[in-house]
C-alpha cells in the first residue's frame, strides 16, 4: 500500500493569493494512499524542507507531492531533501501550481479547483513512479570554442590556464573576428589592434589550445562530458604547416581586383591574401572565387615564388572528428546591411557608409592609410552626420527589434576623434536617445559634446538625398526646436544593429540548443546562469547571447570559461535516469523511434528469441544506449506497438495523470 | 481631453499612438513640414494626450499631402498619416458644421470642375 505525502507551498503570496492553498491541501487528503497534507508558507526554505524530511521519517512515506512552482525552479531542491532522509528521489513529484496557475488565473475560486485537478494528477502518477538510480558517465577533458573573436579567444585562453586542452574552429582564415576591424575601443580609445593581436598570439602560442583556421563545425553528436564534433578544414590550397606567411605569393599574385573582406569592401585584396598584417595563423588563404589557376588552370605564380612549396593546388576540404567535454559558442555578430531603407540611399551612394566602414576609413590599416576621404572622391569631408538606430529598435521586417546597445557609444567615439583629428570638420549626431549605461560612458559621450563640440541634434533623419555637385542633403526633424533641417552633408554615417552571425541557426540545431525570436542563444536562466545554455556542457561566450561591448564580453567569455573548467574538472558527471528503453518482446523493428531520435542515441539489433514449441528466431529490436539518451520522449509517441517507455515518464504514469484531470 | 473624440481617432485610424518612440522620423521625411503648424510627431502626440481641439482647428489637417512618406519610413509602424486622415475625418464629420458655404461656391467654380464633384462635395462638408 502506498503512503503518500502532499505538501502545498504558499509561495508568499505568490500562490497563496490566488489559490487557496488549504482547500487544496484539504481536498488532497482525500485521495487513495494520501496519508499525511500539509501547506506552509515557503516550502523551499530550510524549515519547509525539515518538514517534508521529517513527515517521511515519521509517516514512512512512499511518495511525496510538492504543489509548488515549477519544477525547473525546485525540484531539484525537494528531490535532494527526499534522498537525504533515505527516499529515492525519484518518488518526488510536483505539481505546478505557480506558473501553470496562480500567475495566470486571477478567480480564487476556478483557480483552487485547477490547483486541486493538478495536485490529484500528481498524486495518480506518483503511485507509478518506480525507484530509479542514476548512471554515471565520464568527461572528456578537452573543450570547443567555437569562434574566434575576442570572446572565444578570451575563454579559450582561460581555460587553457586551468590546464585543460582546448580547441578554436573560427571560419574565417585568421582569428580576431571584429575587433581586429576596429581603429579605437570606448571608453579609453585605446587602440584596438594594440590590445588584441598579443591575445591572439598568446591563444596561437599557448600549448593547451588548438586553432583550426577556415574551418567550421558540421556535426555535433553526444551530450555534456562527451560530445563528438566534426570540424571541416575547409580547403585554403596552402599547406599550413610549410607557409611561412612571408607575403610574397599576395605581391606576386596577378588577380588584384577582389574586394577585400577585412576592408568591408571599399579597397580590393589579391586572390591569395593574408586578412590583415598580424592575422594569426599567419597562413595565405587562396580564393577559389578568383584565383585564375584554380578556374582556368592558367597562371599558377604564387606556387613558382612560394620558397617553402606551401601552395598546394589540388587540396580538399578535410574533417576531423574529436571528442569534447564541453562546447562553448562565440560566434558573435555581424552589423546589418541597411539596403533596405532606401532613404538613406546606402546601396547606391558611396558616400552613405555603415559605422564598421567607418572604422576602416580611418584605420591606419584601412584603404586609405588612416586619412579619413570620402569613397567617391577621396576629398576630406567637412562635414559629417551621424544616424543612429539604423535597423535597431523597429517594429517592422527590415530593422530588428531590439536596441543593438554599442551604437550610442562607438558613434560618440567616431565624433570624437575626427572632431580631435579634423577640427574643421562640423559632425551632426541625430539621436532618439542616448543610451549610456556602463563605467565612464556617459562620460564619454558628455565630453563628445561639450569638449569637442559635436552637435547632437535629438531627432531622426528621414531622407539622404546625393546631389549633383557631389554633397548630400540630409533631411531631418530637431525635434527639441520643433524644425525640420536641412545639412549639406559630404558623409552620411549609419549606425546599423547588430545582428547573429548567420551560422548561428544551424550551429543551435546541431547543439540543440535554444535561440530566440532575433536568433540570439538563450541562457539557461536570465539573472543567474547567463553564461549557460538550457542543454547541458553548452556554454555561451559574447554577442551571440546578445549585444554586447568588448569589456562586457570579455567579462562573459571569462564567466563561460569558469563554467566550462568547473565541468572539465568532474572525473564524471551523473546522468538523468528518465531515459528510453525499449520492451524488446513488443518491438517490431520498424525504425519508427530511430528515426525521431534527434541524439542518435537508438540503434537496432539482431537478437535470438524463444518461441514457442522450442523454437528460435532471430528478430530485430531497438536498443536505447542510456548515455546517449536525453530523455525527450519523442521514441515514445513514435512507436506504434508501445513497446518504447520512459523511465519517470511511462505511458501508463501520463495516462494516469489524464485520468485523474478527466474524472 | 474629449475622450470619445480620442477613441474615435483611435478606431478609425487603426492606429495605435503609444507605439511612437519620438524618434521624430516621419517629421523628418514630411515634404509638407513646413507649412504645417502641428507636425506628424506632433499629432501623434497629442492625440496621444487627447489634446485633440488645436488640431481640430488648424489647417495642418489640410496641409498633409496624405503620401505616405512617414507610414513608409517610420521604425515602429505608428502610420501617422494614417492618424492625420483620422483627425481630418473627425473634423469633417462633427456634426452641424458647415466646411462650404453656397455663396462662395461661384469663386471656387471652373470649367473643368464636373457637377458631381460639387454634389459630393455638399454632401460631405455641409450639414
Amino acid at each position: 500500500m502506498q503512503r503518500i505525502g502532499v505538501f502545498v507551498c504558499h509561495c508568499g503570496t505568490n500562490i497563496a493569493a490566488t489559490v487557496d492553498v488549504k482547500a487544496v491541501a484539504e481536498a488532497l487528503s482525500h485521495e487513495p494512499g494520501v496519508v499525511i497534507s500539509q501547506d506552509y508558507q515557503y516550502m523551499c526554505s530550510e524549515s519547509g524542507q525539515d518538514l517534508v524530511k521529517n513527515a517521511i521519517k515519521e509517516n514512512n512515506l512512499t511518495g511525496v507531492v510538492i504543489c509548488s512552482c515549477s519544477p525547473r525552479m525546485h525540484e531539484n531542491t525537494f528531490r535532494k531533501a527526499a534522498a537525504s532522509v533515505g527516499l529515492n528521489p525519484y518518488l518526488v513529484e510536483i505539481a505546478n501550481i505557480r506558473e501553470q496557475c496562480s500567475w495566470i488565473h486571477k478567480d480564487i475560486a476556478s483557480a483552487t479547483e485547477k490547483a486541486i485537478i493538478l495536485g490529484k494528477a500528481a498524486v495518480a502518477k506518483v503511485h507509478l513512479n518506480t525507484p530509479l538510480t542514476a548512471g554515471e558517465s565520464p568527461v572528456v577533458k578537452r573543450a570547443l570554442v567555437i569562434g574566434g573573436g575576442i570572446a572565444g579567444i578570451q575563454t579559450a585562453l582561460d581555460i587553457a590556464e586551468a590546464g585543460f586542452d582546448v580547441d578554436i574552429v573560427e571560419k574565417e582564415p585568421t582569428i580576431g573576428g571584429k575587433m581586429a576591424q576596429i581603429d579605437k575601443t570606448f571608453p579609453t580609445l585605446d587602440c584596438a589592434a594594440c590590445i588584441l593581436t598579443p591575445k591572439m598570439v598568446e591563444a596561437a602560442q599557448n600549448e593547451h589550445i588548438t586553432i583550426h583556421s577556415f574551418s567550421e563545425v558540421t556535426d555535433v553528436k553526444g551530450f555534456v562530458g562527451n560530445f563528438t564534433v566534426t570540424v571541416k578544414k575547409k580547403a585554403r590550397f596552402v599547406d599550413e604547416t610549410k607557409c611561412t606567411g612571408c607575403g610574397l605569393c599576395t605581391e606576386k599574385c596577378p588577380m588584384k581586383k577582389v574586394p577585400n573582406e577585412f576592408n568591408m569592401g571599399l579597397d580590393n585584396r589579391t586572390a591569395v591574401y593574408i586578412p590583415f598584417a598580424q592575422a594569426v595563423p599567419k597562413v595565405a588563404t587562396i580564393d577559389p572565387n578568383y584565383c585564375l589557376m584554380l578556374k582556368n588552370g592558367k597562371c599558377g605564380v604564387c606556387s613558382k615564388v612560394c620558397s617553402a612549396g606551401a601552395i598546394d593546388y589540388k587540396q580538399t576540404d578535410k574533417f576531423i572528428e574529436q571528442k569534447y567535454g564541453a562546447i562553448v559558442v562565440a560566434t558573435g555578430f555581424n552589423p546589418i546591411k541597411p539596403d533596405k531603407y532606401d532613404e538613406f540611399a546606402y546601396s547606391y551612394c558611396p558616400d552613405v557608409v555603415t559605422s564598421l566602414e567607418l572604422e576602416r576609413l580611418m584605420n591606419a590599416a584601412g584603404p586609405n592609410g588612416g586619412t579619413l576621404l570620402r569613397p567617391s572622391d577621396k576629398t576630406h569631408p567637412h562635414t559629417i552626420v551621424f544616424v543612429q538606430c539604423v535597423g535597431s529598435r523597429c517594429d517592422d521586417e527590415k530593422g530588428k527589434p531590439y536596441c543593438s546597445k554599442i551604437c550610442c557609444m562607438y558613434t560618440a567615439k567616431h565624433a570624437m576623434l575626427i572632431r580631435e583629428k579634423y577640427p574643421d570638420t562640423e559632425v551632426y549626431v541625430f539621436y532618439i536617445d542616448v543610451r549610456t549605461p556602463g563605467k565612464n560612458f556617459d562620460e564619454f559621450y558628455r565630453r563628445a559634446v561639450e569638449q569637442y563640440n559635436v552637435h547632437y541634434i535629438k531627432g531622426m533623419v528621414g531622407k539622404v538625398s546625393p546631389k549633383a555637385d557631389g554633397k548630400i542633403d540630409v533631411q531631418a526633424s530637431d525635434l527639441l526646436s520643433n524644425e525640420q533641417l536641412h545639412i549639406n552633408a559630404d558623409m552620411v554615417v549609419l549606425a546599423t544593429a547588430i545582428e547573429p552571425d548567420k551560422t548561428a541557426r544551424p550551429l543551435a540545431t546541431m547543439l540543440t540548443t535554444q535561440m530566440d525570436t532575433n536568433d540570439f542563444f538563450t541562457e539557461a536562466h536570465p539573472k543567474l546562469r547567463p553564461v549557460e545554455s538550457a542543454t547541458a556542457g553548452i556554454f555561451l561566450s559574447g554577442a551571440c547571447q546578445g549585444p554586447k561591448d568588448i569589456p562586457e564580453t570579455v567579462a562573459q567569455a571569462s564567466a563561460a570559461a569558469a563554467k566550462a573548467i568547473g565541468l572539465l574538472c568532474k572525473n564524471s558527471i551523473t546522468c538523468n535516469p528518465c531515459v528510453a528503453h525499449s520492451d524488446e518482446l513488443m518491438c517490431n523493428g520498424c525504425s519508427s523511434c530511430e528515426k525521431v531520435c534527434p541524439y542518435g542515441a537508438i540503434t537496432y539489433q539482431d537478437k535470438e528469441f524463444r518461441m514457442p514449441d522450442r523454437t528460435t528466431a532471430i528478430r530485430r529490436v531497438a536498443s536505447v544506449n542510456p548515455a546517449v539518451c536525453q530523455g525527450c520522449g519523442a521514441c515514445t509517441v513514435a512507436c506504434p506497438s508501445g513497446a518504447m517507455d520512459l523511465n519517470g515518464f511511462s505511458n501508463s504514469q501520463i495516462m494516469a495523470e489524464v485520468d485523474a484531470i478527466c474524472k | 481631453m474629449n475622450k470619445n473624440q480620442k477613441d474615435w481617432i483611435d478606431i478609425t485610424s487603426g492606429v495605435n499612438v503609444r507605439k511612437c518612440m519620438r524618434c521624430g522620423k516621419c517629421s523628418a521625411t514630411c515634404p509638407s513640414y513646413d507649412e504645417m503648424e502641428y507636425h506628424p510627431h506632433q499629432f501623434v502626440y497629442m492625440v496621444e494626450k487627447g489634446d485633440i481641439e488645436p488640431l481640430l482647428n488648424s489647417e495642418s489637417l489640410y496641409k498633409c499631402l496624405t503620401c505616405f512618406a512617414c507610414v513608409e519610413r517610420c521604425p515602429r509602424g505608428v502610420e501617422p498619416a494614417k492618424v492625420i486622415e483620422a483627425v481630418r475625418l473627425t473634423a469633417v464629420r462633427q456634426q452641424g458644421n458647415n466646411h462650404l458655404i453656397p455663396d462662395r461656391i461661384p469663386e471656387m467654380l471652373d470649367d473643368d470642375l464636373p457637377q458631381q464633384a460639387i454634389v459630393t462635395a455638399f454632401r460631405k462638408y455641409t450639414k
